[in-house]
């Protein structure tokens, strides 16, 4: 039976990995490729790596350190991040970066994610989507880390996004994001009812019943958390964690 | 992960580098005639039919990999390297349900069926990590060592005589994956 997907969403900037809070205030944890071996140590299921500041710096994707990241990694992995040239995502899959996700490109150009999709299978490409409440409290798609409003609705986007090829979705809440207060689940609904690929839940996760709560309610078919991973306690100290095998099982039946 | 599992290996299109070899993987992403058209330009089919079939040296096809050992496949118009007498075919479920995505995308396990070195000490908690829209449909039921269920069986480890074949990725599936390829490093 195909298991529910519990994936750790590490947030990379200036080379180290960080964690936000509504995608703001970047809390410093540590270096990337230690983390990387204590998350492998523990078998997580996979990986995703989010580099924070590539867009808005205009940068393309940090080749080196993701090669030295691949070679630790014994599981799939997947990296979003100033993607916007074919030739990167290539690149990328031949690193053994499993996913490659798109994010702001995919809203200023919806039909590179075509030509991804038909040059690298769309089990490869994932579109990535940030959203937030807007002024009026309706959901809204944000690029650029979050600074940039778009104007599209989160399931307008989703479909879209679905109907050129992508193979599978990350839905952030921003507004959830480091909050550690459970999962958005209308939100998450709303768009894993509009399509028919796999949709990844991504900000709010705190426990274990978060990531139950947002598959069998939410409609997810993965959960995604970062917070939840590497902090410890209310004072969050940097603690890297993953619930056991056994403890997954448990909560999700499979 | 090779290296992990002390393997001296090499990733290799040099004929005279596959001659050398004592064992061989076939890895595969990507789709079957692209797969098939690569093997062919790059003059590896005879080469590998040489190899495989007369030579007898163990090969393990993984993904893709193993699917060109097929006949043929529902995805592709070329044939495959047939070595085994099997078909690579589409999920296909009876009734549509939303819960059964294609592809089949994600951790699952193995009931084996035949015991076999590769599938030696894996451990009863073992998982792989599958990313496929197509699978092996064996006509000769003693080729399938493993199935795993996605909406129904089908056979996720094959095997012939030296020809052995996983539908998932043992290199991106931790400690059980190192297992398998220790396995067939060093017991196959």
């Amino acid at each position: 039976m195909l298991r529910t997907r519990v994936i750790p969403c590490l947030l990379l900037k200036d080379r180290g990995l960080v964690k936000t809070v509504k995608f703001r205030d970047p809390t410093y944890l540590g270096d990337p490729i230690n983390i990387v071996k204590i998350f492998n140590d523990k078998e997580v299921d996979e990986l995703v790596f989010l580099d924070i500041t590539a867009t808005v710096e205009n940068r393309r994707p940090p080749f080196d350190l993701l090669s030295k990241i691949t070679s630790e990694c014994f599981m799939p992995l997947g990296y979003g991040g100033g993607v916007r040239h074919l030739e990167d995502i290539r690149k990328l899959l031949n690193l053994g970066v499993e996913k490659v996700a798109v994010n702001s490109y995919a809203v200023e150009n919806p039909l590179f994610i075509k030509a991804a999709a038909d040059q690298a299978g769309s089990q490869s490409i994932v579109a990535s989507i940030d959203v937030k409440a807007n002024r009026l409290g309706e959901y809204e798609v944000y690029t650029h880390s979050g600074q940039k409003a778009t104007g599209l609705h989160p399931v307008k986007l989703a479909i879209e996004m679905e109907e050129q090829g992508a193979g599978e979705l990350l839905l952030n809440s921003i507004d959830r994001d480091g909050t550690m207060q459970g999962y958005d689940l209308e939100l998450i609904r709303q768009v894993s009812r509009a399509v028919t690929i796999p949709v990844v839940a991504s900000g709010g996760a705190a426990t274990i019943q978060h990531l139950a709560e947002v598959v069998k309610q939410g409609g997810a078919s993965a959960a995604a958390a970062g917070s939840m991973f590497v902090f410890q306690g209310p004072r969050r100290a940097v603690l890297i964690s993953y619930p056991s095998s056994q403890e997954l099982r448990a909560t999700f039946g499979d | 992960m090779l290296k992990k599992v002390s393997a001296a290996s090499a990733i290799s299109s040099d004929p005279a580098i596959i001659e050398a070899a004592d064992k061989l993987i076939l890895p595969g992403v990507g789709a079957f005639d692209d797969g098939m058209k690569n093997l062919t330009e790059r003059g590896l089919t005879e080469l590998l039919n040489v190899q495989v079939l007369q030579r007898k040296k163990p090969i393990l096809g993984l993904c893709l990999g193993m699917q060109l050992f097929t006949r043929r496949s529902e995805e592709g118009q070329l044939p495959g390297l047939s070595w085994m007498n099997a078909e690579t075919v589409r999920f296909k479920f009876d009734e549509p349900n939303p819960q059964l995505k294609i592809p089949h995308m994600g951790w699952n396990t193995l009931q084996i069926r035949h015991p076999h070195p590769l599938l030696a000490d894996l451990g009863a908690d073992a998982r792989f990590y599958f990313v496929h829209s197509y699978h092996v449909s064996c006509a000769d039921v003693g080729n399938v060592l493993a199935e795993t269920n996605y909406g129904y069986d089908f056979a996720s480890v094959v095997v012939r005589e030296n020809i052995l074949g996983a539908q998932f990725h043992p290199e991106k599936s931790h400690k059980f994956g190192m297992g398998l390829l220790k396995n067939f490093a060093e017991r196959v």
